[in-house]
């Protein structure tokens, strides 16, 4: 069953497109990654699919429901949750106070949601920092303190952008992990990412963009083999 | 009576102590001081009740308000006008005040906060609903336009708490009821699910929002929670001068003494307007006595005190002075907020 479908989503800024008709869809239960080179319009759709732009064309569904034109509070409220890119972190509370904002959504009582919240940072290996301010953590420790937070307002979608980037190779090999065991437990991921050791250990399907166009939708394996990908993002190297 | 246990849980034994000690001085103390002393201490609870007010929108929520006369001087007005007017008692022209302020700020809010205007820009909206608002009262005939407004001073011998007539010392246990429920009041929203919001609000609006926070909603709740609460000092204030004129009321620097306790004090946290009005009064009287007492004249002594006393808190101490004194003394709520 297809959770996610993005069908002919169009973006312009000022006139440059960053992403053209753009179409694909993510299964319940699957990982898909977004992959293609800096200014391929990943994170516009990104940015699309949590509500912050509404699309100029196009449309975008969760489940039944129409998602496209909602504001990012709305969007998750029906289960979408994000990461930013540039964390965001709320720097002046306490990693746990951080997750316990994200867990209200579905808590509105404060005692219940710090449960839930302490629970997510367990899960996700921030639990011995909980009281730590945000400010204080490495950025490997923000990357997670941004999929703590978005984990607890409970998604069916967990959009990720690019949280193991700057994570040496063990650090990215423990997130996805914690990805795997998650998409295990039925949360369905869409993620951005430029680690491709995680994209190969994590993503059923890769989507790959270029100039705002899908130029490839496959497994894996197909799509690091694809010409126009190896031309345009790959490289050679990737044949190995 | 669940949240102020709450309240207290979530303090160190020692600042329980303290709390309750510093209590029990605010209730005794008034016998002790001659007129001139208790009017300071009015003065001080009366810009701690402001600044608790004010931080609720700035501290907590991180909405730069540069305009709370405004919310005095409708609440003070309003409830000073139906008593001259229609001889409605101050706690019931309290309400009417309360909902003025509220409907004041629901459009200032849904003003700035539907068209994204935030930050300095929000700031200049608010000194300018003020201002159009102080001239406007100015050439209000129906409340005294430039030549103010006054009720009967009445008596001032025997207590009459329900027409708010009475001698000083009543005033003193009225504002210090009022700084001791904004206190309480504060930290139970603090610590509730809209503390958390608005707290996420002012660390990140983007992320608050991806979190699933409806920030207009929440920040239109701290401006009219906020003005709600100043327009009840505006009630005070005229009841408790007996005289109204907009140049004063609505003036902007009425507007930056209320939030300048707060700022010195320590923006966002509970106790840091009520140390920050007590510094300030007493320096600020101190200094202005202590200038007399060289046999100089100096108008406006007090004002560069202020300016001086902001920059360096600015500089130095960017939290307030409350904060880092509160871990010093290993003070303070244990999340240390």
């Amino acid at each position: 069953m297809t959770l996610l479908s993005v069908e002919s989503v169009s973006k312009s800024f000022r006139g440059l497109r960053a992403v053209a008709d753009a179409s694909f869809d993510v299964e319940e239960g699957g990982i898909v990654a977004l992959i293609g080179p800096n200014g391929a319009g990943k994170t516009t759709i990104f940015n699309v699919v949590a509500g912050v732009y509404a699309p100029d064309s196009g449309s975008i569904r969760l489940g039944s429901e129409r998602v496209d034109g909602l504001r990012p509070h709305q969007v998750c409220a029906a289960g979408i949750g994000r990461t930013f890119q540039v964390v965001k972190p709320f720097a002046g509370l306490t990693v746990l106070d951080n997750v316990i904002v994200g867990a209200l959504k579905r808590e509105p009582r404060v005692e219940h949601a710090r449960r839930d919240a302490l629970g997510i940072l367990e899960r996700i290996g921030l639990a011995a920092r909980w009281d730590q301010p945000a400010a204080s953590l490495t950025l490997p420790d923000r990357k997670r303190l941004e999929v703590a937070r978005a984990l607890a307002t409970r998604p069916r979608l967990l959009l990720l952008d690019e949280v193991m980037a700057g994570m040496r190779p063990t650090e990215c090999d423990r997130m996805v992990e914690v990805f795997q065991a998650l998409n295990r437990d039925g949360l369905t991921i869409l993620l951005i990412e430029h680690v491709m050791r995680a994209v190969m250990a994590l993503a059923q399907r890769v989507v790959v963009l270029n100039h705002g166009q899908i130029i490839a939708n496959g497994t894996p394996a197909e799509v690091v083999r694809d010409p126009a990908v190896l031309e345009c993002y790959l490289g050679e190297e990737a044949e190995v | 009576m669940n949240t102020l246990r709450e309240l207290l849980a979530s303090l160190h034994g020692r600042s329980r102590v303290l709390l309750a000690l510093l209590l029990l001085g605010l209730l005794v103390v008034p016998w002790f001081l001659n007129a001139y002393l208790l009017t300071l201490a009015i003065m001080i609870l009366y810009l701690a009740y402001t600044g608790q007010a004010w931080n609720v929108m700035m501290g907590f929520c991180g909405q730069l308000s540069l305009g709370h006369a405004l919310f005095v001087g409708l609440g003070a007005y309003t409830a000073a006008a139906l008593l001259f007017h229609f001889q409605i008692q101050p706690w019931a022209g309290l309400w009417v005040a309360i909902g003025v302020c509220v409907l004041a700020a629901a459009i200032v809010g849904a003003l700035a906060f539907r068209f994204g205007i935030s930050g300095v820009y929000f700031a200049l909206l608010t000194i300018a609903f003020a201002e159009f608002t102080r001239i406007g009262f100015e050439n209000f005939q129906w409340v005294g336009a430039t030549g103010g407004l006054f009720l009967k001073v009445g008596q001032r011998e025997h207590i009459d708490l329900l027409n708010l007539r009475g001698p000083p010392i009543m005033f003193y246990y009225v504002i210090l009821a009022l700084a001791a429920f904004a206190f309480v009041f504060s930290g139970w929203l603090l610590r509730s699910r809209v503390g958390y919001y608005w707290q996420a609000i002012r660390e990140n609006e983007d992320a608050a929002q991806a979190l699933g926070i409806n920030t207009f909603l929440w920040k239109m709740a701290a401006i009219t929670v906020s003005a709600a609460m100043t327009g009840v000092a505006g009630v005070f204030y005229a009841f408790y001068y007996n005289n109204l004129f907009p140049d004063q009321v609505f003036h902007i620097s009425s507007s930056i003494e209320i939030i300048l306790a707060p700022i010195i004090g320590g923006l966002g946290s509970l106790f840091g307007p009520i140390f920050g009005a007590a510094v300030i009064t007493v320096l600020g009287e101190g200094i202005t006595n202590l200038v007399g007492a060289l046999g100089f004249d100096i108008p406006g002594v007090k004002q560069v005190f202020y300016g001086v006393a902001l920059m360096i808190v600015i500089l130095f101490l960017p939290d307030g002075i409350w904060p880092p004194l509160a871990r010093r003394l290993k003070l303070g709520p244990r999340s240390g907020r």
